[in-house]
C-alpha cells in the first residue's frame, strides 16, 4: 500500500557560505536553523521521504553555493530531492538537476509563463516537475459578489467561515496574481506537472493546521498528487490533512527544524491513529 | 567494474552516488566508451522519461548490450530501464527488447497518476536481488506504465496500487526494478549492494 509521505521543508538562504536554514515567520523574522546537507541527512536518519529545499537567498550570488549544497546532499541522501525557489526557466532547472536534484518546484516563472510546465515536463519528465500554487482565500460576503466572482471564472466553494475562492500568489506571497489557484491547478495537471505542492497562504506560518478546505478542494479536482502545505504546527495537524483531504504528502518545516518533534515521532503518532505511513 | 549506461535521460547523480556507496568502481557509460561494455561484471540501465525516448537513446548501447547479456553479464534496469526490457508499452510506438515476454500498460483510472511515493512489496519468490528484503519494507515508485510480464513467474516481488503490479522482475541474468532503488534510502541500498553481490559472483 501506498504510504503517505512526511516531507520536512528546509528554507536555504544559500547567500552565505555553505548555505543555511533558516525559518521566517510569515515571511518577515528569519531565523538560522542548521546547515542544510546537515538536518537532510537528520531528517532521511529520521524516516523522512523527502526533502523540499526552498531557495529563499536574497543576493543573486548563490548559484556556487547552491548546487555545491545539492551536491553534498545528494551524495549522502538517498530520498527524492526538490529544489523550488527561483527557479525561471529551463536552465536553472538543468543546473539543479545537474547538482542532483530529481525535482524542481516553480511558481512564479510558470504563472508568467504557462508553457514552461509544459517545457519541464517534456525535457525532464513529469515526475521532475513539481508546481508550487501559493493560495489565499478571498471571501465573497454576498449572493452578488459570488455571482461576480464565477462570472470572472473563478471557483467559488463553501468554507465553515464562508463562500471563498482562492487566489494564487507568487513572487514568494509578495503579490498576487488574480488566476484562480483551483483552476491553475487543473491546469498545471494538463500541462504535465506531475505534482502539485499547495500551500496555504492564509495558514503558513501560522501553526494553526492546514487549510483543509482548500486541499480538499483541489485533491477532488486533480489526479496528480498534492502535497499539502503551509500551517502544521502539530502531529495531529498532519493527521488531519490525511484524514479529511486526499492529500498524498504532508509538508511541514518548523516543527521539525527546532526539533519540537522529529519525523519519527511524528510518523510513530500518525501510525498509531491509523494513518498509513513509512516506519 | 559496473557501468551505468548514460543515455541522456533522467538524473545519472542520483544512481552514480548510490551505486558508488556500495561499490568502488562505477563507470558511466557514454556514446564514447561504449567498448568498455566488453569488460563490464555488470551494467546499470537507470532512466525516467518517456518508452519511446528511452529505447531512441539506447540504440547505440543497444548491439554491444544484447552482447553482453547473452553471455550472462548480470543487467539490472531501473524504472523505464526495467520498461524497455519488454516487448512493448501502451506509453510509445517503438518496440521493446523483449527480452522479458510481456508488454507495459498505462496504470488503472482509479489513482493518482504518476503512482509516486513509498510502497511496500509482496515478495513473490526468493531471489539474491531481494536478500534482506521483506514485506515490511517501503521502496520509491515514480512511474504511471507498468510491467505485465507474461509468464508470472518473472515477477520476483509486486506491489499494489490500484492494481497488483509487478515492482521487480527477473529471467535469468536480466533485473528489472520499478522502483528507484537509489532513492530508497538503506533499503534501496541494500538492493543495489545485492546486484553487486550478483556481478561479482
Amino acid at each position: 500500500m501506498l504510504a503517505k509521505r512526511i516531507i520536512p521543508c528546509l528554507d536555504c538562504d544559500f547567500g552565505v557560505p555553505m548555505g543555511r536554514v533558516v525559518k521566517g515567520i510569515e515571511f518577515k523574522q528569519i531565523r538560522y536553523a542548521g546547515i542544510p546537507w546537515e538536518l537532510a541527512a537528520e531528517y532521511d536518519e529520521q524516516g523522512a521521504d523527502e526533502l523540499v529545499f526552498l531557495d529563499i537567498t536574497a543576493s543573486r550570488e548563490k548559484r556556487e553555493t547552491m548546487a555545491h549544497v545539492i551536491e553534498k546532499t545528494a551524495t549522502n541522501v538517498f530520498i527524492p530531492l526538490t529544489v523550488g525557489g527561483g527557479i525561471r526557466g529551463l536552465e536553472d532547472a538543468r543546473r539543479v538537476f545537474n547538482a542532483g536534484a530529481d525535482k524542481v518546484s516553480v511558481n512564479t516563472a510558470a504563472l508568467k509563463n504557462h508553457k514552461l510546465v509544459n517545457e519541464l515536463a517534456k525535457r525532464f519528465g513529469s515526475q521532475a516537475c513539481m508546481v508550487a500554487i501559493d493560495a489565499k482565500r478571498r471571501y465573497v460576503r454576498s449572493e452578488e459578489e459570488a455571482e461576480k466572482a464565477i462570472k470572472e471564472g473563478r471557483e467559488v466553494i463553501d468554507t465553515r467561515e464562508g463562500k471563498c475562492w482562492f487566489e494564487c500568489s507568487f513572487y514568494g506571497g509578495r503579490k498576487f496574481t488574480g488566476a484562480d489557484a483551483i483552476k491553475w491547478a487543473k491546469e498545471v495537471e494538463e500541462r504535465g506537472a506531475g505534482e502539485i505542492m499547495l500551500t496555504s497562504m492564509d495558514r503558513d506560518g501560522t501553526k494553526d493546521g492546514f487549510d483543509l478546505e482548500l486541499t480538499a478542494a483541489i485533491c477532488d479536482r486533480v489526479n496528480i498528487p498534492v502535497i499539502a502545505s503551509g500551517g502544521c504546527g502539530l502531529p495531529s495537524h498532519i493527521k488531519d490533512v490525511f484524514t479529511f483531504t486526499d492529500a498524498s504528502a504532508a509538508l511541514a518545516a518548523s516543527i521539525f527544524h527546532y526539533k519540537e518533534y522529529t519525523v519519527r515521532e511524528v510518523k510513530q503518532y500518525l501510525n498509531e491513529n491509523g494513518v498509513h505511513v513509512r516506519l | 567494474m559496473i557501468g551505468i549506461l548514460d543515455y541522456g535521460m533522467g538524473n545519472l547523480f542520483s544512481i552514480y552516488n548510490g551505486l558508488k556507496k556500495v561499490y568502488d568502481r562505477p563507470m558511466l557509460i557514454t556514446d564514447d566508451n561504449i567498448a568498455s561494455l566488453r569488460t563490464a561484471d555488470g551494467v546499470i540501465v537507470p532512466g525516467v522519461g518517456a518508452f519511446d525516448d528511452g529505447i531512441r537513446n539506447l540504440k547505440p548501447f543497444t548491439g554491444e548490450l544484447l552482447n553482453i547479456m547473452e553471455s550472462g553479464v548480470p543487467v539490472l534496469g531501473i524504472c523505464i530501464g526495467m520498461q524497455v526490457l519488454f516487448e512493448e508499452s501502451e506509453e510509445g510506438k517503438e518496440k521493446g527488447w523483449g527480452l522479458i515476454p510481456g508488454k507495459v500498460i498505462r496504470l488503472p483510472a482509479n489513482v493518482r497518476v504518476p503512482h509516486m511515493g513509498w510502497n511496500n512489496l509482496h515478495l513473490h519468490r526468493h531471489s539474491e536481488l531481494l536478500d534482506g528484503i521483506t514485506d515490511a519494507d517501503y521502496f520509491y515508485f515514480v512511474h504511471s506504465y507498468y510491467c505485465v510480464p507474461r509468464d508470472e513467474d518473472a515477477t520476483l516481488a509486486s506491489v499494489e496500487y490500484g492494481v497488483e503490479l509487478a515492482a521487480v522482475v527477473n529471467k535469468d541474468n536480466v533485473y528489472g526494478v520499478q522502483f528507484h532503488p537509489e532513492k530508497s534510502s538503506k533499503k534501496g541500498l541494500q538492493v543495489l549492494s545485492n546486484f553487486v553481490r550478483i556481478c561479482k559472483r
